[in-house]
């Protein structure tokens, strides 16, 4: 048996249109074999039709797109070996949960005995022995997703894609899926492209992401690469909160025009008279909200001469405010902190 | 401070008293319809069923009104049995063929038509029947009769002797299309096929494309898609649309009349049974069969899972 080649999936300079929208415009990435890559991005960014793209829904109109080294141009889904795991996870309604995850076993004419032994396994390795001979409507939405993974996963793909797969779930479950396909991922060892628009869900999960913006890639790296070193204003913005201080505002705190991200977290909080650190940079302001979120609180600070920063805390102690709204704050941090941006603003 | 509610009117004190008894406003709401069909629909039924069970005394041709099932007996005789046989047939070759003429053309307009080709091919569906029937059956008495257009245009194409080799067929042909039972055929396809075409379209609208992506996606052909996955859930709508096209040609008794070859249909017999023989008795057992074919057709169709994936 020959080893299979280390990329997955390539794409040079793909295009997708649909009339006069670009969707996914001149987009080249490599995705790493048994890598967890997630797509990020706003609805309507291009994420998606990449995915699309991958699976064989749809054909570029430019560009090349590989899958283990093989070229898939006019290759119909039906004969590539990836398989997807659908946003409203498109069970079919007339066929049992047994019978869903048989299908593609099925399709390839697997004798019915090794369909059944192959699909209990499955619906194993999902927790859902017991719902064999349900129908999917009588499913939750947490139970509807594992079926739609099995029945992705029976076939053995060399990719598996996932589209928003968490998307429909309440916040507690979708926090124990995340936890939950990340490890499946390492017990099944394929590659795993995942499209979603919840930042959080691709930082918690992904080996490396791609950020999409108006069809192209803003940004490539792995998870802490993008939230600390943003390339962009639009990334900064997206992943994670950013306050993106430009023009006359980052003229005033580092003598310098270009443009920079710094992380409300980032920022400490000292009382008006109080000094920062040597060598930080600080500004004066004056509290204008306080947002209690549980385990941090957010505030807007309107600094003196204009302009806001936002800093957020944690409630280590007994969860009363630093301070509260007008008083007057100085806020510091470590000029290393700043995040140079490029590209226009 | 006390807040006490303004002394409410009437009509306000009815409101409330229907929204705190949600069940007395269901009733209210139900008793009407449920009346009207109880007793217009389902009581005029019972009391055909009823008429079916006297009988015509053969001398004074007057109806006894006492239980027997002398009715009945007279009922299944061979003529009739033919009758039966004949009907059934038709609206079976009917159906079979409206189904298969609906739903391809439901499927484009599901699936690919735009918005505007979409209400353009729901207009073209519907239009017929914004005209008279009748006026339509004549329209195709004069179509396929053999000085119509079917005729010229097989000699136009030099094709008179396919249209001769059609006609010669033994039973279904004849000597013009509209004396025939292809041209009863044709005729009852082009008048039911709306009622296939609907509910064929309501049933894939129903079926959300990504299922034939998934099915893709799980590595199967457009060919196998088609089989395990839309057929499936369009049958509950192929069924309702049987129902139509079954029923109603079960029933009709105008089109074979215009346009066939004059061996009645089970609606011709009821007709001239409670008309010119006055035989209201057999008439009313006529109309048994079709609601008994009717019954079995829909039991099979349940036992084949037709309405599982309603």
């Amino acid at each position: 048996m020959t080893k299979l080649p280390e990329i997955a999936v390539s794409f040079a300079g793909v295009s997708r249109r649909f009339g006069e929208v670009r969707a996914v415009d001149g987009v080249s990435f490599e995705i790493q074999d048994g890598e967890f890559f997630s797509m990020l991005g706003p609805s309507g960014s291009g994420k998606t039709t990449c995915l699309r793209l991958i699976a064989g829904f749809e054909q570029p109109d430019a560009g090349n797109i590989a899958i283990h080294g093989a070229n898939v141009e006019g290759v119909p889904p039906y004969q590539r070996d990836v398989n997807t795991v659908f946003q409203d996870y498109a069970l079919f309604p007339h066929m049992s949960v047994s019978e869903n995850v048989e299908y593609g076993l099925m399709i390839r004419r697997v004798p019915a005995a090794e369909r059944r032994r192959r699909s209990q396994e499955m619906l194993g390795l999902v927790k859902l022995e017991a719902l064999g001979t349900r129908k999917p409507n009588q499913l939750s939405g947490g139970q509807r997703q594992r079926v739609a993974l099995a029945r992705a996963l029976i076939n053995r793909p060399s990719v598996l894609l996932l589209d928003e797969p968490l998307g429909a779930l309440d916040l507690k479950l979708r926090e124990q899926m995340q936890e939950e396909l990340k490890a499946l991922q390492r017990q099944v060892g394929i590659t795993f492209i995942h499209v979603t628009h919840d930042q959080g869900e691709a930082l918690a999960m992904s080996d490396r992401l791609a950020v999409f913006n108006h069809g192209r890639i803003e940004q490539i790296g792995a998870p802490a690469e993008i939230y600390e070193h943003p390339a962009s204003a639009f990334v900064a913005g997206f992943v994670g909160v950013s306050n993106v201080c430009s023009g006359e505002l980052a003229r005033r705190l580092t003598a310098s025009a270009q443009p920079f991200a710094i992380r409300p977290e980032k920022i400490a909080m000292f009382g008006a008279s109080e000094q920062g650190p040597d060598g930080w940079l600080a500004i004066a302001g004056r509290i204008r909200a306080v947002t209690y979120h549980g385990a941090t609180t957010r505030y807007a600070v309107a600094l003196e001469g204009g302009g806001e920063l936002a800093v957020m805390q944690q409630n280590a102690g007994d969860g009363e405010p630093f301070a509260s709204i007008g008083e007057p704050v100085r806020l510091a941090w470590s000029r290393r902190l700043n995040q140079p941006l490029a590209g226009d603003l | 401070m006390t807040a006490a509610y303004a002394q409410p009117s009437l009509t306000s004190r009815i409101s409330t008293a229907l929204y705190l008894h949600p069940k007395l406003l269901l009733t209210l709401l139900l008793a009407p319809p449920l009346l009207w069909l109880g007793v217009i629909y389902l009581g005029s039924l019972f009391a055909l069923l009823l008429q079916s069970f006297f009988y015509v005394d053969e001398f004074s041709g007057n109806i006894v009104r006492e239980f027997s099932l002398a009715t009945y007996a007279q009922l299944f005789s061979r003529a009739n049995a033919d009758i039966f046989l004949r009907t059934t047939v038709m609206a079976a070759a009917v159906t079979v063929a409206a189904a298969l003429i609906a739903f391809p053309i439901a499927y484009y307009m599901v699936r690919y038509a735009s918005m505007r080709m979409k209400a353009l091919l729901y207009l073209a569906v519907m239009l017929p029947l914004w005209s008279s029937y009748l006026v339509r059956v004549y329209a195709w008495k004069l179509i396929l009769a053999k000085e119509g257009i079917v005729t010229w245009f097989a000699a136009q194409l030099h094709l008179t002797w396919m249209l001769d080799a059609v006609l010669s067929i033994p039973v279904i042909g004849g000597p013009s299309l509209s004396i025939s039972y292809i041209g009863s055929f044709l005729v009852f396809l082009y008048i039911w096929l709306p009622f296939m075409i609907l509910p064929i379209v309501a049933a894939l609208e129903r079926v959300p494309a990504s299922l034939t992506e998934a099915s893709a996606d799980l590595g199967a052909t457009p060919k196998q898609t088609l089989r395990k996955v839309i057929l499936p859930l369009a049958f509950p709508g192929v069924v309702a649309g049987s129902i139509f096209t079954f029923s109603l040609t079960l029933g009709d008794y105008i089109i074979p009349g215009i346009i066939g070859n004059s061996r009645p249909f089970i609606g011709q017999a009821v007709y001239q049974f409670q008309g010119t023989a006055g035989n209201i008795p057999l008439a009313a057992a006529f109309t048994v069969v079709p609601i008994l074919i009717m019954a079995l057709y829909l039991t099979a169709a349940r036992r084949l899972g037709a309405f599982d994936a309603l």
